[in-house]
């Protein structure tokens, strides 16, 4: 492939305080996700309020705040586990209201889990071949007769299998129970997953937990190779700030429910407002 | 070669040896190994009670979902099953029994994949475990309708009655009383042939993409939605897989008796087959064979020594469910085992080399 890299230099940041996080960003294009007034209440607490984002086709976006701020909420907004109180959800423009979960994954959204959910009693290769299910088909059918299709399905969903977890490095664990993997591969496998299923918009829920920092450090870079290679955007959710200010191009703070600031690294980072709520704290620990 | 297709292999090895040696031991022909006539009589329900088995297994282990009311389809394949194969006779006047046990059991897969859908459809959409109190109430409510029911079969025309028997025609179907005068046109081949079918259905399923689909759902739910996977959808093909299956196996049990009441099909059948489908192992298909078998023929075994029968029934089912549940005995099985091929590769050095190619 032949594309432009897009270096993470380059990028040139405007402070606009506008919905969009990064408002230059592929500006001549649609933005992939679009929220309106998004707000949920789970018995009268307001977990997310009046919380609007847009998000470019090939932005690397990070949400971030102390714990309970709602971020894991505001995933659950977009990937349709609750429906909202108040507001909408906009993928590539088209608005999502009264869908489920599993339309809108075939909008083209796709997430990972802060506690982690493979299909664990299943293989590394099955895991992944489950998120192709809907990208490589055959009946119910086909299957049970063993008819062509089913042949040439399943060489298929082999073949792409070991090609997606091949960015992980991890093709040699194809055959292992999912279950039985050390946590971080379980991490890299739950984003495996989630990319096989070709979505426009990855969603990664604290996809560093537990890793170690060489770990880290690698998944960064995974971050920026899956976004230049598959032309996709990522919003992650993640307390490790290396790796936030380090790969995200805009940054989304969120405190109570309630978006405090956006805008680049740079200018979170001398944001007093975020300092107060959040940052402040993690910057003597960082230092 | 690749561990699911061996495993696979064996389970259909296992059953057609089994089928071999019941057939040499039916004949007769190797002295001092016959089947008694109790003993066969309990073949045709053990090939029907391992399709059961089998079956259940797809919902309660395969997709994780609790149903407590197999024999419901069971009665409901059993009683359109010899529906049918008096029509056939009244209507085509068709002598032939293969033919008609076919159809039969078409049929009564047909009706109880009916019964399957019209359950599944209201039930399986919904979140939590619904599906185990539904099934109980249908699996009651199935019998207590099948007692007010009568049917009779009038050249081509089938006549149905509520609370009313009297229908023109012969009585096929005699509310209380049952199906009356049933043609016994069962045969071991064709549970044998069930079996297989049922296998062939069972395992290719769940070696297929919605198969994996199936069971992803039952490992998390979540993950599975949020991969785009139509839950719904995947639950009630294996919901409605396992009735038709139950449908089939009712076809064939039905057909082996002169009378059938709707009173065999009561929530002690379905508690029975989940029984297997525990003990055997849940979402392990070759243990819901070994269990249904063992477990249909050991009360007949047991039978010389009747004092002790339910003592004995007791304890073994305690040590196979231990044997098949339980990862400590797994290991002292398989070191069992190892030692056994151990001891036989090192006969078999001793003696030549003949055991090369194993
Ligand atoms: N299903 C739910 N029912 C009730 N309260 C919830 C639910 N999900 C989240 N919350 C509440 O919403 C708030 C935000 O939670 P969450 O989004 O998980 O925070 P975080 O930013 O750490 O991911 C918390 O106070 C949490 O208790
Ligand atoms: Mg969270």
């Amino acid at each position: 492939m032949t594309q432009p890299k897009k270096r993470l230099l380059d990028t040139k940041m405007v402070p606009v305080p506008s919905q969009s996080i990064v408002p230059e960003r592929d500006v001549d294009k649609r933005p992939v996700l679009e929220t309106r007034h998004l707000g949920i209440e789970f018995g009268g607490l307001k977990a997310v309020e009046d919380f609007n984002i847009a998000v470019g086709p090939t932005e690397i976006c990070g949400l971030i705040g102390p714990n309970g701020a709602g971020k894991t909420t505001v995933f659950n907004l977009l990937t349709k586990v609750y429906q909202p109180t108040t507001g909408t959800v906009l993928i590539n423009g088209k608005d999502t209201s009264g869908m489920n979960t599993e339309q809108a994954n075939r909008m083209g959204i796709a997430r990972t889990f802060q506690n982690i959910r493979l299909f664990s009693n299943m293989t590394v290769e099955d895991n992944v071949r489950i998120g192709l299910h809907n990208q490589i088909r055959y009946g119910m059918f086909s299957g049970i007769l063993r008819l062509p299709q089913f042949w040439q399905g399943e060489k298929k969903q082999h073949e792409k299998a070991l090609d997606l977890l091949s960015i992980f490095g991890m093709q040699d664990m194809a055959n292992v129970k999912a279950g039985s993997l050390p946590y971080g591969a379980q991490r890299r496998l739950e984003i495996v997953r989630a990319l096989a299923t070709n979505p426009s918009l990855l969603l990664l829920d604290e996809p560093a937990a537990g890793m170690n920092p060489h770990e880290t450090e690698e998944l960064m870079q995974n971050i920026i190779k899956i976004r230049d290679q598959f032309q996709i955007a990522v919003m992650l959710i993640e307390h490790d700030m290396n790796l936030v200010m380090g790969i995200c191009e805009g940054i989304c703070v969120l405190n109570y429910g309630r978006i405090i600031a956006k805008g680049t690294p740079d200018e979170i980072q001398s944001n007093p407002v975020v300092i107060e709520a959040y940052l402040g704290s993690q910057h003597k620990e960082v230092e | 070669m690749n561990k699911k297709l061996r495993s696979n292999l064996i389970t259909y090895g296992i059953v057609i040896l089994a089928f071999i040696v019941c057939q040499v031991a039916i004949s007769g022909s190797i002295d001092g190994f016959k089947m008694t006539r109790s003993l066969k009589g309990q073949l045709i329900p053990i090939c029907v009670y391992i399709v059961m088995a089998v079956s259940l297994n797809l919902t309660v282990g395969i997709s994780g979902e609790l149903s407590l009311g197999h024999a419901g389809f069971m009665s409901v394949g059993a009683f359109s099953g010899i529906i049918m194969s008096s029509w056939l006779v009244s209507a085509f006047q068709m002598e032939n029994e293969l033919v008609r046990l076919l159809l039969a059991m078409i049929a009564g897969g047909v009706f109880a994949g009916i019964a399957g859908v019209l359950i599944g459809i209201p039930v399986l959409r919904l979140r939590g475990d619904y599906l185990a109190i539904v099934t109980l109430a249908f699996g009651e409510i199935i019998r207590n309708v099948l007692n007010t029911l009568y049917f009779s079969v009038d050249g081509k025309a089938l006549h149905i009655g509520f609370n009313n028997p009297n229908l023109t025609g012969k009585i096929v179907y005699n509310g209380p009383a049952g199906a009356v005068g049933v043609d016994k046109i069962a045969t071991f081949e064709m549970g044998f042939v069930l079996i297989l079918f049922t296998l062939f259905v069972v395992l290719n399923l769940i070696n297929s993409r919605s198969g994996r689909a199936i069971m992803a759902i039952r490992d998390s739910r979540i993950a599975a939605e949020s991969v785009g996977l139509n839950v719904t959808k995947y639950k009630m093909m294996a919901f409605v897989t396992s009735a038709v299956l139950a449908g089939m196996a009712g076809a064939l049990y039905g057909l082996n008796y002169s009378t059938v009441t709707a009173a065999k099909f009561k929530f002690d059948t379905s508690i029975l087959v989940l029984v297997f489908v525990v003990l055997g192992g849940i979402g392990n298909i070759r243990g819901s064979i070994i269990a249904a078998a063992l477990l249909t023929l050991l009360p007949e075994l047991l039978r010389s020594f009747s004092t002790y029968r339910m003592l004995v029934y007791a304890i073994v089912l305690i040590l196979v469910m231990l044997a098949t549940n339980s990862p400590m005995m797994k290991s002292v099985l398989s070191s069992i085992t190892g030692k056994i091929k151990a001891l036989l590769s090192g006969r078999k050095a001793k003696s030549g080399k003949a055991g090369d190619a194993a």
